[in-house]
């Protein structure tokens, strides 16, 4: 009787199992499915975001030249014969320019078809001119085929990023250029070749010679404040606040508004920085001492919260153990447990270091946004940083801008991508088990 | 030098008198009076929560460690209130060495390890003195002929078993007065479990020892003297022989019959 009682319960156990297990399982894969789609999402949308920044912006690391004879005419250069440098340095190189592209294009040109021509090449060309002779005035004289970086207007026709059509919509050359530069293409004197200018000047308002050195030269040094600043700030507040303070109201307090401080929108640090640093200490304006010091504030939270969160997984057997030895209390940090969690130190670091190096609208406040063509030669002077020379690109009305930007903003995506290897990296090399 | 020489083996080495512990509300040790002889082990034994780790950590005063912990009546070293504040925390857990439950070596190489207590404290005067020292820690707990190739790596590439001797090699090379062991061997496979407790007698020699075990055969094959804790309370202490074959408590005599615990 109970033999045939248990068997009905045990036969009702599996049946009741049984009809319910095909449900269980397929919850499980709408599950996997949902995490699964919405993974491909994101990665889609990621795609996107660098394929049409992509698209746009390679052809910013090119750019276009037009090989073009130019007579070096001593009449223009140096009419007296003296070779004193003043006179060559100052003298009109952009009449040799425009010499040579009237007798190339159009040898019976008006003063308005000379104007159309000049427009062709960048004025960069007549300092390359300069440049040439002061540094060799036997060149005077003589006659020698050049490649002269061409307009940012007609670089973009080159491009095909306006249209070529004659008299089209949005044409940024007019008809006659549009032939001159036909006729230039079929003798084979126009190339597009690797665009140096972009690394290494400054910021331009001629889009053909703006570059982004000046700008990497200032996130350098702001970063460079920013981690010396916070990182021995953070690393010490950590250790401090994690091995030694009481757990009291005040450090309750404290850690409360350490991590409320993590979430404050960055731009009301640029506040602070405005305020304190330049209004009370009469810092440099634009200054990427300035800069440094307000990403470091923004760094510290993110750092501090990182070092406790890595001295808090420091096993406590280490610290029993150092202890149970007669190791000093600051003897247990410095030896065993600071050695253990620098690398999440470090890893925590290097992401907020990255954050910072992405940071624009502190930076905008502190006067960080200023047109600057020199680049920077200490924290001192007047700079740029790349993101805020992304935002100054964006907002210029040049449609050569448009690629430059996109490139620019390659170029700060690669700095972030390696920073965030060299966490990783770090990481896995430092990591102990035990 | 070792105090045990000076001290007659038997005599009280450690002394505690009307012993209360708190954890914050919580009363985890009730007048524990109990003395600890020189040159024994004494094995303290009871259920989880008896309040015999408790008692062991307020001997190298590691309950300093935990929030809330607080420690009134006498407990003394060689005569020396151990809470006093004339006593020196550091100073005192260079006399009273620990081994801790679970083996928690340094991730650090085998002889940094063995050679971090006498670093710390000044111990050797050059670099043969501290090779000396290390290796005769190591021999001391039966170690070196396993490790002296591989001094170099990792302390925690070793086995549970020659982890949980090298954190005693660590103790001993500090030449400590006392050793305390909270469980030593409770991670350990029976195999590693009898070389320590191999261990154990031979350091007898030297060392006071205070264990505390959950095993009771551990308790009657390492220690003299044994102690029975029940609730936060010193129930009986004796001879170990006498404990285990003539209990004068029917709470000892339940716990190591296994009627309860």
């Amino acid at each position: 009787m109970t033999e045939m009682a248990q068997t009905t319960a045990a036969t009702r156990t599996a049946e009741t199992v049984a009809s319910r297990l095909s449900r269980r399982y397929a919850a499980e894969r709408r599950f996997r499915a949902l995490g699964l789609g919405s993974i491909l999402l994101s990665v889609g949308f990621l795609a996107l975001l660098l394929g049409s920044i992509i698209d746009k912006g390679w052809t910013g690391f090119l750019q276009t030249q037009i090989a073009i004879e130019i007579a070096f005419d001593p009449q223009v250069i140096d009419p007296d014969g003296s070779r004193d440098p003043v006179t060559l340095d100052t003298a009109d190189y952009a009449a040799l320019v425009r010499n040579g592209l009237v007798a190339r294009l159009a040898p019976e040109a008006d003063r308005a078809t000379r104007r159309d021509l000049s427009a062709l090449v960048s004025t960069m060309a007549a300092n390359q001119l300069r440049h040439m002779v002061t540094n060799d005035p036997s060149l005077i004289g003589t006659r020698a085929t050049l490649w002269l970086l061409a307009s940012d207007k007609l670089d973009m026709v080159v491009k095909g990023q306006v249209p070529r059509q004659l008299g089209a919509d949005g044409n940024s050359l007019n008809d006659r250029q549009l032939g001159w530069l036909g006729e230039l293409e079929q003798a084979g004197q126009t190339r597009k070749t690797f665009n140096a200018t972009f690394f290494i000047s400054g910021d331009s308002r001629a889009p053909e010679q703006a570059g982004i050195w000046g700008a990497v030269v200032g996130s350098f040094f702001s970063l460079a404040i920013t981690l010396l600043v916070s990182f021995p700030l953070g690393v010490a507040t950590a250790v401090y606040l994690e091995e030694f303070a009481p757990s009291n109201r005040w450090t309750n307090l404290i850690e409360v508004n350490i991590n409320n401080l993590a979430a404050v929108p960055s731009v009301v640090f640029g506040l602070l920085g405005l305020a304190v640093f330049l209004n009370v200490f009469h810092m440099p304006r634009s200054a990427p001492l300035v800069g440094g010091l307000v990403l470091a504030l923004i760094c510290l939270p993110t750092i501090i919260i990182a070092g406790r969160a890595a001295l808090k997984a420091v096993p406590p057997s280490i610290r029993q153990a150092a202890a149970g030895l007669g190791a000093s209390p600051l003897q247990i940090v410095a030896h065993h447990v600071l050695p253990l969690a620098m690398p999440g130190m470090l890893t925590g670091t290097i992401l907020g270091m990255a954050r910072a190096l992405g940071e624009t609208a502190p930076l905008l406040m502190i006067g960080m946004v200023a047109f600057i063509v020199d680049i920077p030669k200490s924290p001192l002077d007047p700079s740029a940083v790349l993101p805020v020379q992304i935002y100054l690109w964006a907002g210029s009305t040049e449609r050569a801008f448009v690629e430059k930007t996109s490139a620019a903003i390659i170029v700060l995506l690669l700095f972030l991508v390696s920073m965030n290897m060299v966490a990783i990296v770090l990481r896995k090399k430092f990591e102990r088990r035990w | 030098m070792n105090m045990n020489a000076v001290l007659p083996q038997g005599s009280s080495k450690i002394s505690a008198k009307a012993l209360d512990v708190h954890y914050s509300e919580k009363q985890a040790l009730f007048g524990v009076d109990l003395d600890i002889r020189a040159g024994e082990v004494t094995a303290l034994i009871g259920p989880s929560g008896c309040g015999k780790s408790t008692f062991l950590r307020c001997i190298n005063r590691m309950n300093d460690l935990v929030d809330g912990a607080r420690v009134s009546g006498s407990l003394t070293l060689d005569g020396t209130d151990i809470y006093d504040r004339i006593i020196d925390v550091v100073q005192l857990r260079a006399r009273v060495g620990m081994v801790f439950q679970k083996p928690n070596p340094f991730p650090k190489s085998i002889y940094d390890n063995v050679a971090y207590g006498p670093r710390i404290h000044g111990l050797a005067q050059d670099q043969a003195e501290l090779d000396e020292i290390v290796m005769t820690s190591l021999e001391k707990a039966g170690l070196l002929n396993e490790v002296k190739d591989r001094l170099q790596e990792s302390g925690t590439s070793l086995s549970g078993g020659q982890q949980q001797r090298l954190c005693i090699a660590r103790a001993i090379a500090v030449e400590p007065e006392v050793i305390l062991m909270d469980e030593p061997c409770s991670a350990l496979d029976p195999i590693a479990t009898a070389k320590v407790e191999e261990l154990i007698d031979e350091l007898r020699e030297n060392f006071t020892i205070v264990i505390v075990t959950h095993s009771m055969q551990q308790a009657a094959r390492v220690s003299q003297r044994t102690a029975f804790f029940h609730l936060g309370k010193l129930i009986e202490v004796g001879d170990t022989e006498q404990i285990f074959t003539n209990p004068q408590q029917p709470l000892t005599q339940g716990y190591i019959t296994g009627r309860f615990g």
